[in-house]
């Protein structure tokens, strides 16, 4: 049971708004989605969400709760995070990497157990990356990199999972296969997206980002249309329902010069 | 013995690397004590160690003169190895290493500076607790300077942390030499001159105590946080999700190594490299995992100084080069070459 709210959240650096009085809700269950053009404050949103970066103004709630206030190993039991990509300095193998997502709920001298390898085994073959397991972590390619996060996140044992484009160096199969997993998670799930038609097609609402701000917001059928593509992105589309799938299809169309 | 999974295997392999360092590390201890200037017979060293030997000159010279400096090295050779280890994963940079951050010439600024203010001397305690505390403090001060420095502009690049350790440790130096001129003791000199070179050539049974306690209650404690130190190497971000306090835990490390390097460099000078060359080959050997990692470090670092220290009394005898000397020839050349082919990533900070 966990829901997820920003009041009125700013994030500014030197007198320049990064986010700019975003109110956002994510409802128990719900699988939310951010999109927008490349800096618009999608990542920074979210930074402010799992409690990297503090907020300049408003706050944000975990049901009810400012995240803020809280100690980071409560927070990280809590939130699990798939960041756009990781830098690796060492060699940790694949499942030393994953088995981190244990930490949150480990004493700091504790070790893991036989539990713990259980699910970090589940999870690795969750997203598909059992035989990756004892290969070094910086020598996998991007996607591999990505679902290896995403099992850590697994192995959190999270009630909400934010993601920062989860997409970005998968294959499409894998871009599917990682949005449905997270879809069956049954947590909330905050994410950013590139891609308007996956956004359309996985997420239960959306919130467009322009500037920093919030510029519409709803489930993906109200919100993505001609205008908004045109206005915000700046690109001319049209926009259909998928007659498969039902969600709304955006297809784009040539810059006419 | 099973070996059916590759846990379990891994275990063994473990098992053996750990007493085939350890087995070194006596190989090494032992011929420490056979050789130098003198070589003294190795059952005559056995009968001495046991007790069974008549007293004498080479009695003396085992007891009194090699076991003390085999055991100092032994200890120094493990601590900056630990401390190497931990420098690493605190600025995420395999070429992070307590004499290239200036760590050890800030211990060296502590320790000359205690020497020639003459603060507790006469009570014979200087060498032993007022020296190695001055260390420990110039050894902090100049880690939190090279590590505030290198993170001035947001990012931690190898660059700006390498950068700010020379500059650093060449002010520190400049330092050590302005206290040296202007102190103009002959026996202060001569007492700082060993630091500069960083050698244990003065090893002493009473200089044993102190550096051996610290390095046993410091190692206990690194590997009780084996944990969070493994959080460390997916970056302040990545850590920060996982439930880490950096900033708490990162100030605890920095007064642990800062402890260790200054209580070591207090008794053996600034022996460059060691924290360096034996973090990466204890890594190559089992893997980033600090739990794994640091015992690994700590025995390969003392049989490494080990015989570094009898190369350095036995190549050139009956010259005795500073160990600090040796370890900077071999060290320096290692340094490039992993400068050279560093394999991934050279930023820190970034999103884990």
């Amino acid at each position: 049971m966990t829901s997820l709210t920003t009041e009125g959240l700013s994030y500014g650096v030197d007198g320049r708004h990064l986010v700019d009085d975003v109110t956002l809700t994510a409802a128990d269950g719900e699988t939310v989605g951010l999109v927008g053009p490349n800096g618009s404050g999608k990542t920074t949103l979210l930074r402010c969400v799992y409690g990297t970066l503090r907020p300049s103004h408003g706050r944000v709630l975990l049901d009810g709760e400012d995240l803020h206030a809280m100690r980071p190993k409560a927070r990280a039991r809590r939130i699990a995070t798939v960041p756009q990509d990781s830098a690796a300095v060492f060699e940790l193998t694949v499942r030393e990497v994953v088995a981190m997502g244990r930490s949150p709920h480990k004493r700091f001298w504790e070790q893991d157990t036989d539990a713990d390898d259980t699910l970090v085994r589940l999870a690795l073959a969750r997203v598909g990356i059992t035989d990756l397991a004892d290969r070094a972590f910086p020598s996998l390619s991007g996607g591999e990199r990505q679902r290896a996060l995403t099992a850590r996140a697994l192995v959190q044992q999270p009630s909400l999972v934010v993601l920062d484009e989860p997409t970005n160096h998968l294959d499409i199969r894998y871009q599917l296969e990682i949005l449905g997993l997270v879809r069956d998670l049954g947590t909330t799930n905050l994410l950013a997206l590139h891609d308007l038609n996956l956004a359309a097609y996985y997420c239960d609402r959306i919130y467009v980002l322009d500037h920093g701000r919030v510029v519409a917001s709803g489930p993906p059928k109200d919100v993505l249309t001609v205008d908004l593509l045109r206005t915000v992105y700046g690109v001319s589309a049209e926009v259909s329902a998928h007659p498969t799938t039902g969600a709304p299809t955006v297809v784009y169309l040539p810059v006419s010069t | 013995m099973t070996c059916e999974t590759p846990a379990a295997r891994g275990r063994l392999r473990y098992t053996l690397l750990v007493a085939a360092l350890a087995a070194v590390l006596v190989c090494a201890a032992v011929a420490g004590l056979v050789l130098g200037s003198v070589r003294i017979p190795a059952p005559q060293v056995l009968r001495t160690l046991t007790g069974a030997a008549e007293p004498g000159p080479y009695r003396t010279i085992v007891l009194d003169v090699r076991l003390p400096r085999v055991l100092l090295g032994a200890v120094v050779g493990a601590g900056l190895a630990v401390i190497g280890t931990v420098l690493q994963a605190l600025v995420r940079n395999q070429l992070a290493d307590p004499f290239l951050l200036g760590v050890s010439s800030g211990a060296s600024v502590g320790a000359v500076g205690a020497i020639v203010l003459g603060i507790g001397a006469g009570a014979g305690i200087a060498t032993t607790v007022t020296v190695p505390l001055a260390a420990f403090a110039g050894a902090l001060g100049s880690l939190v300077l090279v590590y505030g420095l290198a993170r001035g502009g947001g990012a931690l690049t190898t660059g700006r942390l390498l950068l700010a350790g020379v500059a650093v440790s060449y002010i520190l130096s400049a330092l050590t030499s302005l206290l040296m001129v202007t102190s103009a003791r002959a026996d202060h000199l001569k007492e700082i001159l060993h630091w500069t070179l960083g050698g244990l050539g003065s090893a002493r049974w009473e200089m044993l105590a102190l550096p051996t306690a610290v390095l046993a209650v410091g190692t206990a404690v690194l590997l009780t946080l084996a944990r969070p130190l493994d959080l460390l190497l997916v970056g302040e971000e990545g850590a920060t999700v996982l439930g880490l306090d950096t900033g708490r835990f990162r100030a605890a490390v920095f007064v642990l190594a800062s402890l260790l390097t200054g209580v070591l460099v207090a008794f053996s000078g600034a022996i460059g490299f060691v924290g360096l060359m034996v973090p990466h080959a204890a890594r190559t050997a089992v893997g980033a995992g600090h739990r794994r990692l640091l015992p690994v470090a700590a025995l390969g670092g003392a049989a490494f100084l080990v015989l570094a220290d009898l190369a350095a009394r036995t190549v050139a005898a009956p010259q005795d080069i500073p160990v600090g000397v040796l370890t900077a020839l071999t060290g320096g050349p290692f340094f490039l070459w992993m400068l050279r082919r560093r394999p991934y990533g050279t930023t820190a900070g970034a999103a884990a």
